[in-house]
């Protein structure tokens, strides 16, 4: 354990400073953690999901490690936080879908339409850029790649554009039940 | 999105980050508000109209040192609860310390006031409007401080919210301040510490829906 706290760490400063290639290795091993640590907590299928959430909140929080401190307790905080965060979310939703129960099962005509209806409306929450991106890649089944030269912006701009733009919809599937209970 | 992918993606865009890129943040957020806050005082409420005089007396530094101590100790807890896995830790105990020591001497001045007068030294002629003056000020600097943390990754959420509000209601009582024209202890310690509480309990309440990352 303490061999790897030397090493993730050296590599986390090397990628602070910039070094891409020491940065994607570090990605790569935390890959690695993460997976052993969300698999032996949630299922498969959201563990894979926890993994990439975990990395993209590394990637973009990254100015909040300190490099005077040991390493693994920052990536366990955010790993953890991002757990927690999952089975909160993963709560309220089983809750929202019991109370709804009665009315999603009283219409069911037309099914198609109003899914079509409600995710329209459901999109318009969202800005523009990151609507058109999200119905091209998750809708119409267009690559990342593809949409991102559609619009003219880095893959990686795409990707990180559909992660937040899913996550404020199923904040607001959410709805005010969350908002109460945190 | 395959996980292989991303990292891919992370990595070949990766920029450099700044060393204390969050005192940076903080400092980014918590100043152009501060600023604003300022400006309003000067534009609506203007300066006390003894501000030369004043600074002659010891309660005017004490009311001025008494703010920006706190502010600087609760901006400290906030630098360090922004981070995961970071504690409040000592900067919280400065915090503390500032309030017992203006307590201590509160209790001084009022051992040495006739007890009719009590009263009047705590309540002095703008005890009504002290706190709420000072949350007003602290707005700007509260939206800028929360905008700052917002990039910023607390895990403590609602002690962050918390700590992260006192220290704007601090600062904004800092610039209240420049107004304020009481001078006991008394109600320095009761009414500029209210006014910084309010705005702490502000943080406090949204700080789940608002900190969230």
């Amino acid at each position: 354990v303490l061999a790897a706290e030397a090493e993730l760490k050296s590599l986390m400063v090397a990628g602070l400073a910039g070094d891409k290639a020491a940065y994607r290795v570090l990605l790569t091993a935390l890959g690695e953690v993460l997976r052993r640590y969300y698999s032996r907590r949630v299922g498969r299928d959201d563990a894979e999901d926890l993994v990439q959430d975990a990395l993209i909140a590394i990637h973009t929080r990254r100015a909040t490690y300190d490099a005077q401190q040991p390493f693994t307790p920052w990536l366990y905080a955010v790993a953890r936080y991002k757990l927690l965060d999952h089975l909160r979310r993963k709560r309220v939703r089983a809750a929202v879908s019991l109370d709804d129960a009665g009315d999603l099962f009283a219409e069911d005509e037309s099914e198609a339409a109003l899914a079509r209806r409600d995710l329209d409306i459901l999109l318009a929450a969202l800005p523009e850029p990151t609507r058109a991106l999200i119905r091209q890649v998750k809708i119409e089944g267009l690559t990342t790649q593809e949409a991102a030269a559609q619009a003219g912006r880095s893959e990686i701009a795409v990707r990180v554009g559909i992660h937040r733009g899913l996550k404020t919809l199923s904040d607001k599937l959410r709805g005010k039940d969350a908002r109460e209970d945190g | 999105v395959k996980t292989d992918d991303l990292i891919a993606d992370l990595s070949e865009t990766l920029t450099p980050v700044p060393r204390h890129a969050v005192l940076l943040r903080l400092v980014q957020g918590t100043g152009a508000g501060a600023l604003v806050s300022f400006l309003i005082l000067w534009a609506w409420l203007g300066f006390r109209p003894d501000l030369a005089q004043a600074v002659d007396t010891s309660m005017y530094w004490v009311k001025f040192f008494y703010t920006l101590s706190l502010a600087l100790f609760a901006f400290w807890a906030t630098e360090r609860l922004a981070r995961p896995s970071s504690k409040a830790g000592w900067p919280l105990f400065g915090v503390a310390f500032v309030i017992l020591a203006l307590t201590f001497l509160s209790g001084m001045r009022m051992m040495h006031t006739p007890a009719d007068e009590r009263m009047h030294v705590l309540m002095g002629h703008s005890s009504h409007v002290c706190p709420f003056l000072i949350a007003i000020l602290s707005v700007p600097i509260f939206i800028g401080t929360f905008w700052s943390l917002r990039a910023l990754a607390p895990t403590r959420t609602v002690l962050a919210g918390a700590v992260a509000g006192f220290a704007s209601g601090a600062l904004g009582a800092w610039i209240y301040a420049f107004r304020c024209d009481e001078t006991t202890a008394p109600f320095l310690l009761v009414f500029f510490t209210l006014g910084m509480a309010l705005v702490g309990l502000a943080g406090a309440a949204i700080a789940r829906r608002v900190l969230r990352w």
